[in-house]
């Protein structure tokens, strides 16, 4: 591993809160991605990975929250990206972490696990594992 | 207009006024100050607000009362004061459809290959989900509505409402297209008569009525969330078996507009739970604990008596189970069942979300498999990298 700030993961949450709870469970440094346009914008100059909820469902048109897509239109923000994570509810069939495919497209990046609502222990096990091995790489 | 017209119109209204009696005088005599009358109508409305948010009943008179406000109040979706509200309201109208949309009638086929045991079963299971979808769209989500801190919230639980009606009305679709009105009659009669669906829904019905708007939260969002999969189960499994598959369309919308009722519910009652002391905290997630226990015994015994027959009881289990974390979790509260008894079969996830097959997944499946980006462009304007 190459120092704890290598693996931030920067994170968007809406009001409900439930991506941010999933973050605060893994126990890692994260940034999260303002919630309003009046905030000053995130800026990341270190390898991370992205956790976003999916919006919308179904047809996929805005399924991307806007915040992020503001976020990686920053092409700085961009070029450190290493991989997503994305959360969501399988009851969306395949709209299920839909955001997280889109990005991955987008931006070139694997999509790296899905979880649904704030995640189960079992979620924080493996996401944990599977960055700290990530960074190893 | 002459003169004479006046005072035919003035003798006229001389009438009315000896018609309408002193009631009107006395109202049109007595001093308004509207500053005052305004400012009375903002205490009590943030009095029954402060009394809603922390969770606590409301007497009749408040009831009355925050009745009357919202009604003088014109809902104004121009200044939001609750982001979900408005973001919510517009998932539920872009998810919007209708039965006849979906070409059930080419299942018919389908139909005619099941024994008539799964026939008997598949229309049991709908009328049972019937039930619940009658009782969310006239009872459950219209209870909602007086507790409501928005007039926003409000409009949404009227969305909600009338989408249960249509989720209950398709369920008479997909029996008018595959069955006679003999075996639909029996269906339905068996949906009076059942013990076990008949508690479930006196247990429901019981908290709508109850005078405690958290309370009322939670039980909807373990409809929602909950007791509606012991049938949503079944046209899965016949999708997997690329069985009914058009009726499988169609109940995956209903399973997807269900999700976002049950989010928004949950969402709204971590609201209200906020704002409580640790202690009426502590007491309200025993509550929920103890109500899910409640039915999921019944649950349980209403999943054997339907699926025994066709040896599919401990599968149906196992998604009860994974369908009870995710109410939990709607509501704020940690998942109950350890993931040994949540592995739901990868068939029956898979008719639910082509997505949820977990060896996509870079962290827990091979790496080698992986594809990047499955997805397909996107209608996203602004999304201009």
């Amino acid at each position: 591993m190459i120092g704890a700030a290598v693996g931030d993961v920067v994170y968007f949450s809406s009001v409900s809160g439930n991506t941010a709870r999933f973050v605060e469970k893994l126990g890692r440094p994260a940034s999260r991605i303002p919630l309003h346009a009046s905030e000053p914008p995130l800026q990341q100059r270190e390898p991370y990975v992205l956790i976003v909820p999916t919006y919308g469902g179904g047809d996929g048109k805005g399924a991307v929250p806007k915040q992020v897509i503001k976020f990686l239109n920053d092409e700085e923000n961009r070029k450190h990206l290493r991989g997503v994570i994305s959360a969501g509810n399988t009851n969306f069939g395949s709209g299920y972490g839909l955001a997280g495919d889109i990005i991955a497209q987008k931006c070139n990046v694997p999509h790296l696990y899905r979880f649904e609502l704030f995640g189960t222990p079992d979620d924080v096990r493996v996401v944990n594992d599977g960055l700290d091995a990530l960074w190893r790489q | 207009m002459t003169r004479g017209d006046e005072t035919e119109k003035e003798q006229d209204m001389d009438t009315q006024d000896t018609q309408t009696g002193s009631a009107f005088d006395e109202i049109a005599e007595s001093p308004v100050d509207a500053e005052q009358a305004r400012e009375a109508i903002e205490a009590e409305r943030d009095e029954v607000e402060a009394a809603l948010g922390a969770g606590k009943p409301q007497t009749e008179a408040q009831q009355r009362q925050h009745r009357h406000n919202h009604l003088v109040q014109a809902i104004n979706w121009n200044r939001i004061e609750d982001d979900k509200d408005l973001e919510v309201w517009n998932r539920l109208v872009n998810n919007f459809w209708l039965p006849e949309k979906v070409p059930l009638s080419n299942d018919v086929q389908s139909w005619g290959t099941l024994t008539p045991e799964e026939k008997t079963l598949t229309m049991r299971v709908f009328t049972g989900l019937t039930l619940l979808d009658t009782i969310q769209g006239t009872v459950g989500a219209v209870s909602l509505i007086p507790d409501a801190i928005t007039p926003h919230e409000e409009a949404v639980y009227t969305n909600i409402a009338f989408m249960e009606s249509v989720h209950a009305k398709s369920y008479s679709s997909i029996f008018s297209t595959l069955s006679s009105t003999k075996e639909i009659d029996e269906a339905f009669r068996w949906s009076t008569e059942n013990p076990y669906l008949q508690r479930k829904a006196e247990i429901i019905i019981d908290y709508y009525e109850g005078d405690d708007p958290l309370k009322r939260k939670i039980a909807s969002t373990l409809l929602e969330s909950f007791l509606f999969y012991s049938g949503f189960y079944l046209p899965m499994h016949w999708s997997s078996r690329a069985k009914l598959t058009n009726t499988a369309d169609l109940i995956r919308l209903i399973i997807r507009d269900e999700a976002v009722h049950g989010y928004y519910i949950g969402y709204k009652f971590q609201k209200g739970f906020e704002q409580l002391t640790p202690e009426r905290q502590a007491e309200i997630k025993d509550y929920t604990y103890s109500l899910l226990y409640e039915l999921y015994e019944n649950e349980s015994k209403y999943t054997a008596d339907l699926y025994d027959s066709v040896g599919l009881t401990e599968d149906v289990k196992k998604f009860l189970h994974y369908n009870a974390n995710k109410a939990l979790m709607n509501l704020g509260f940690e998942p109950l069942f350890p993931s040994t008894v949540t592995d739901v079969s990868p068939a029956i996830l898979s008719a639910l979300s082509p997505n949820a097959d977990e060896n996509h997944d870079f962290f827990s499946g091979s790496g080698s498999s992986y594809v990047i980006g499955k997805a397909e462009a996107t209608a996203d304007e602004d999304w201009d990298f």
